[in-house]
């Protein structure tokens, strides 16, 4: 039996100290922060032509996204999707590698050979993602499966996907399979409202996409991706329930894309009396103001923090638009790590 | 002791999983039923926990095979039929094959797919995919047509960093036998001669060996030496070997199962034209199935895939050429 947990409140865990409660939200805080401004800077840059290729931002998803890395561990695996920069950051990737993708710099990690959002360190447990949505719900799952063959345990793989991949074979297939082995998986789903210009509507026709838990055998998870204290309070538990052998978990959270699907695109499909309902807050302000009230820091604090990471993205990305592009000259052209048995008739 | 081309292929992966312990076979009925051909008789019996049935997931099979091969296990994936893996093509071109060229790691994992026409096998249970892989930069395509290759072949696989693609005929499971296991080994990415002659060149692999040897054979009565090549891979293609034979011969037919439409022997002719037009006495030419869906019925299917004497007509059309 699937246990559906609908947790709205925005109390914390009540278990943790209320200092400690305050310091997890202000760092979560601080990595959504760095990470909206960070897309700001990759908004700017594309506008200005500096940028090749898309830009895909998770402006509204950041609370979501974020407690999805927060709560993951050094040995854990993470293979983030599109919208989560705040959620990759939490989990170890920087500024640097960021913009050295995106601007295509030799020096990094994808060496121009790959952009934007499919970066990742695979050995390090950070898995790049491949544009085929749901592919990555297997990949993490067999992951796991290797982990438990060489016996470790208390490890958690995660990965994140939207409304619209939720449809896809591979959502069904890996979701299932990872059931079937009771794997330490935890699937989050943010539902915001559009695959590309799709509405939910004309995507899926159960009540809740947190129903499907019940169909594969899995725990099912709801939080309003608003709200950073639910997201953290029931993302971590998600996580916890994996790492402690409680199998895969599914998690939605309801919120809304407060950008286009990239920025190429204007985003007029949008119906706008979703901005007004609770959907259409946006996650950093609501979390920023929590921040205040609770007296964790001042207004003046969060306006410092903005400035300090904007700082930061502004000299980073003039150090990266000074750095080599790759040169197809020294690209070997090799697409496989058996060299000497390369069928090198060109 | 006489050992089949089955045979070969299950003790090559009790030997894998023997000499391993990070080798572990995945795929649909593989566990303790031995598989639908009986590849994996027995193995997960005797190597408990490392030899799982899936799901009839062919996608998420070889996901979870890309996740396992990344944290350094090396999986063996069986596709019940070469024809199923189109279910999982994505994960195949998209995920393994482009992983090593995006990220710097490897993806070390083998697919097993049980290949080619058998009679009464029809449209979803006969395909020869080995050009569709072949296609795909960064996957490795083999389509060994011996016992002796199929087993030192894919004991040669697992140990490939790289993803393979390990094409096993089906109509060679029970019929082809030899005396015993190999001892040594021909290395992957190397073409075999496996009829020496000097008036024309067939090019070939996999079921498609047997049918040209036997064509050979037949030629030979008329006074006519016929060299056969055994690719034994198609990705790497042994271009110098192909080059060598043409060079002695002069004409060159080549002989696929798999559809007529681009594939194998396109790929060799062009290259055999671009490289060595100047040895070619004669046009070269192409024998492959017909441009149809594999029929079921036997009498249809032994029209549809090339024979023997199918392939003895092209050759002499080729030697009067």
């Amino acid at each position: 039996m699937s246990e559906v947990v609908k947790t709205r409140t925005s109390a914390g865990p009540a278990a943790a100290g209320k200092e400690s409660v305050g310091r997890e939200f202000v760092k979560a805080y601080r990595i959504m922060l760095t990470a909206r401004v960070l897309e700001e800077k990759l908004a700017a840059l594309y506008r200005a032509g500096k940028i090749k290729g898309g830009v895909f931002l998770g402006r509204g998803q950041e609370a979501l996204s974020v407690s999805v890395g927060i709560n993951l561990r050094r040995g854990d695996i993470f293979a983030p999707l599109i919208r989560d920069q705040a959620g990759r950051m939490a989990f170890g990737d920087t500024i640097l590698d960021t913009l050295r993708t995106y601007l295509g710099s030799s020096l990094g990690s994808m060496r121009g050979r790959d952009g934007n959002i499919h970066r990742g360190r695979p050995r390090e447990g950070y898995y790049a993602m491949i544009s085929h949505l749901g592919a990555m719900i297997p990949a993490v799952a067999g992951g796991l499966l290797a982990r438990r063959f060489r016996g470790e345990n208390g490890v958690v793989g995660a990965t994140c996907l939207g409304d619209g991949g939720t449809s896809t074979g591979a959502f069904h297939e890996g979701l299932n399979a990872a059931a079937v082995e009771k794997l330490p998986l935890v699937v989050v789903v943010a539902n915001n409202q559009y695959a590309y210009s799709t509405p939910n509507t004309r995507q899926f026709a159960c009540a809740d996409l947190v129903d499907k838990a019940a169909g594969y055998g899995v725990a099912g998870h709801k939080v309003d991706a608003t709200d950073l204290a639910n997201c953290l309070e029931v993302v971590g538990g998600a996580i916890a329930a994996a790492r402690a052998g409680g199998g895969p978990q599914l998690i939605v959270g309801d919120l809304l894309r407060l950008v286009g699907h990239g920025e190429h695109d204007p985003a007029t499909y949008i119906d706008p009396e979703l901005r007004k309902k609770n959907i259409g807050r946006d996650c950093l302000a609501v979390a920023g103001a929590l921040i205040v009230e609770k007296g964790w820091a001042t207004e003046a604090d969060l306006a410092a923090w903005r400035s300090e990471a904007k700082a930061e993205v502004n000299t980073t990305a003039n150090r990266v638009q000074r750095e080599p592009e790759p040169d197809p000259a020294e690209e070997d052209w090799c697409a496989i790590s058996t060299r000497e048995l390369e069928d090198d008739f060109a | 002791m006489s050992i089949t081309y089955l045979d070969a292929i299950r003790e090559a992966q009790r030997k894998a999983l023997a000499d391993d312990p990070n080798v572990f076979i995945y795929g649909q009925d593989v566990g303790n039923f031995g598989g639908a051909f009986k590849a994996t008789e027995g193995l997960a019996q005797q190597f408990p926990g490392r030899v799982l049935d899936s799901p009839l997931s062919e996608d998420a099979i070889m996901g979870m095979a890309i996740g396992a091969a990344i944290e350094g296990a090396r999986p063996i994936v069986e596709m019940q039929f070469a024809d199923f893996s189109t279910c999982g093509l994505n994960q195949i071109i998209n995920h393994a094959a482009t992983l090593y060229y995006r990220t710097g790691v490897n993806c070390p994992l083998v697919v097993r797919l049980p290949s080619g026409g058998t009679p009464g096998g029809g449209p979803f249970h006969s395909q020869s995919m080995e050009a569709l892989y072949a296609h795909y930069p960064g996957l490795f395509v083999l389509t060994p047509a011996t016992v002796e290759d199929a087993y030192s072949m894919l004991l040669g696989a697992v140990e490939i960093e790289d993803p393979v693609i390990f094409c096993e005929h089906k109509f060679l499971y029970n019929h082809l036998k030899a005396e015993g296991l190999p001892s040594e080994a021909m290395p992957i990415g190397k073409a075999r001669i496996a009829r020496p002659g000097r008036d024309a060149t067939i090019v070939t692999y996999s079921a498609m060996l047997h049918e040209s040897l036997a064509a050979a054979e037949e030629i030979a009565a008329d006074g006519f030496e016929i060299e056969v090549v055994d690719l034994r891979s198609v990705k790497p293609l042994d271009t110098d070997t192909i080059l060598a034979s043409v060079a002695r011969t002069g004409r060159l037919l080549c002989v696929s199962e798999a559809f007529p439409w681009g594939g194998v022997s396109a790929e060799v002719i062009a290259r055999v034209t671009a490289e060595g037009f100047g040895l070619l006495d004669a046009a070269p030419q192409r024998l492959n199935a017909k441009d149809t869906p594999v029929p079921y019925h036997p009498a249809l299917w032994g029209t549809h895939r090339p024979t023997a004497s199918a392939v003895a007509s092209a050759m002499r059309q080729l030697l009067k050429g």
